[in-house]
């Protein structure tokens, strides 16, 4: 959910875009990480971890924690807390260490 | 591969200051961050500082960020480089950056690292389940992105970031089930404290928590009391339905650089853990290595900004600019951070920076 109302704070939103988490379209804005624009969409569930496949999620926001990569555009490993969307971006669930395979076709 | 007369690496309140005044006494300052934001922390702040009218109290961090960069862009001897982030610092003085994707080298005289600090974690079953969030987070979503973070938030540490982290929550229509920590007593200011329990949040001391309860997602939280000795207390435990639990328990300085430069680093606690070693001038053991903020000991944001006007100032100085006035600046500043970590709620900043001078 966001926000359009806050007593302090107006938010100034990029251009809508596009995005499609496991193939479903969701919406979010330029400028916006693409873990924020999950979150506004309900998806808190990011990652799997690598041993145990417990499910992961947001936790620090600057790149650090490892709790958000993702698999972008085909790329695995992604910190999604960082990284901005782009329109018709792909963004999958990470299970596992990734696969580098993507970067050998490419 | 570039040369540049003073490098400030992080654009949060420390390296704003520090490349100001670097900057006002007229050397040459390229200020790098990572982010494809500058302020820092400072841009999630939607309350009035404290401080002094030196460190722009009254204003919220938010404002206070926006007056710095706006400053800083209107000088002709400042480069501003976002989404620059500094990766390594070499034994032959080179920084190796991350700019935009591309690999860059760059040789500064002097160095300024205002890097900051990341959120601690705390030990309880189930932390890993989506819905446990840093507070630093928690704030990015809703005063960065205008996200909802969440419906029901228990908060954990009453110091001022769970505080006033709390209260941001409350303005963006979030509840705030409770709020625990694990000391005898509210560790950040009353005049914060008060303005939530008017609302009828109950700030919990000697409480933390047992266990994350959810499947895919935090369902609910289990607290318990502890004793004097730290030690849960058997029975007291109470489940507390949230869709979250937002942690701020404490931050780590991001020392890596320092490290990496072999700059000497000492354990302190009251600093928040490992620290450089640093002289009155706000320089390093390694000669032209400066630090300003958080990263070198963790404090308000007010005294980030004046030890970053206090390393920028001593860094141009030693590039020999500004020498008229250093002295004069240097003693005001000096003041100012005397007078931030001055009464109790010094105490804890005090000891720690006694503890640098130790051997």
């Amino acid at each position: 959910m966001r926000l359009e109302e806050h007593p302090i704070l107006k938010f100034d939103r990029g251009p809508r875009v596009t995005i499609y988490f496991e193939g479903k379209p969701i919406v979010a804005y330029e400028g916006e990480t693409v873990a924020a624009a999950l979150h506004a969409a309900g998806v808190y569930h990011l990652s799997d971890s690598q041993e145990q496949h417990r499910p992961r999620g947001f936790f620090c926001a600057i790149g650090q924690c490892s709790s958000c990569m993702m698999v972008v555009d085909g790329m695995p490993n992604v910190k999604t807390c960082i990284v901005k969307v782009k329109d018709g971006m792909s963004v999958q669930v990470q299970r596992g260490k990734g696969d580098l395979g993507w970067s050998i076709e490419k | 591969m570039e040369h540049r007369e003073i490098v400030v690496v992080g654009g949060g309140p420390a390296g704003l200051c520090a490349a100001l005044q670097a900057a006002r006494l007229g050397a040459k300052v390229l200020l790098l961050e990572g982010d494809d934001r500058l302020g820092g922390q400072l841009i999630k702040q939607t309350h009035m500082f404290f401080g002094s009218e030196k460190q722009h109290a009254g204003t919220r961090g938010v404002d206070i960020s926006a007056m710095l960069v706006k400053e800083l862009k209107s000088m002709d001897n400042v480069e501003i480089r976002t989404n620059a982030m500094v990766i390594g610092r070499y034994d032959d003085g080179a920084l190796t950056v991350d700019e935009n994707d591309e690999f860059k080298l760059i040789y500064p005289e002097k160095v300024v690292f205002a890097t900051g600090a990341s959120e601690k974690m705390l030990m309880f079953a189930n932390n890993d389940l989506p819905g446990v969030y840093g507070a630093g987070a928690v704030q990015t979503l809703m005063n960065v992105f205008g996200v909802m973070p969440a419906k029901k938030v228990l908060m954990v540490g009453a110091g001022n970031i769970g505080l006033i982290v709390s209260y941001q929550l409350m303005q963006a229509g979030v509840e705030i089930a409770a709020i625990l920590d694990a000391g005898p007593q509210i560790g950040g200011y009353l005049v914060h404290a008060s303005k939530i329990r008017r609302a009828g949040v109950p700030i919990l001391t000697r409480h933390s928590v047992k266990e994350a309860i959810g499947t895919d997602m935090v369902e609910a939280a289990v607290i318990t009391q502890l004793d004097e000795s730290w030690q849960p207390i058997e029975g007291t435990e109470k489940t507390i339905e949230c869709d979250a639990i937002c942690l701020a328990v404490g931050l780590s300085p991001f020392a890596d650089l320092f490290w990496q430069a072999g700059c000497e680093m000492k354990f302190i606690p009251e600093l928040g853990g490992h620290v450089p070693s640093r002289d009155e001038n706000m320089e390093t053991s390694i000669e032209g290595i400066y630090l300003a903020g958080d990263v070198g000991g963790i404090e308000e944001a007010s005294a980030a900004m004046v030890e970053g006007y206090l390393a920028g100032l001593n860094a141009a100085v030693s590039l020999g600019y500004g020498l008229a006035e250093a002295e004069g600046l240097r003693a005001d500043l000096k003041d100012q951070l005397n007078d931030l970590r001055s009464g109790p709620v010094g105490d804890k900043i005090r000891s720690g920076l006694a503890k640098l001078q130790d051997d």
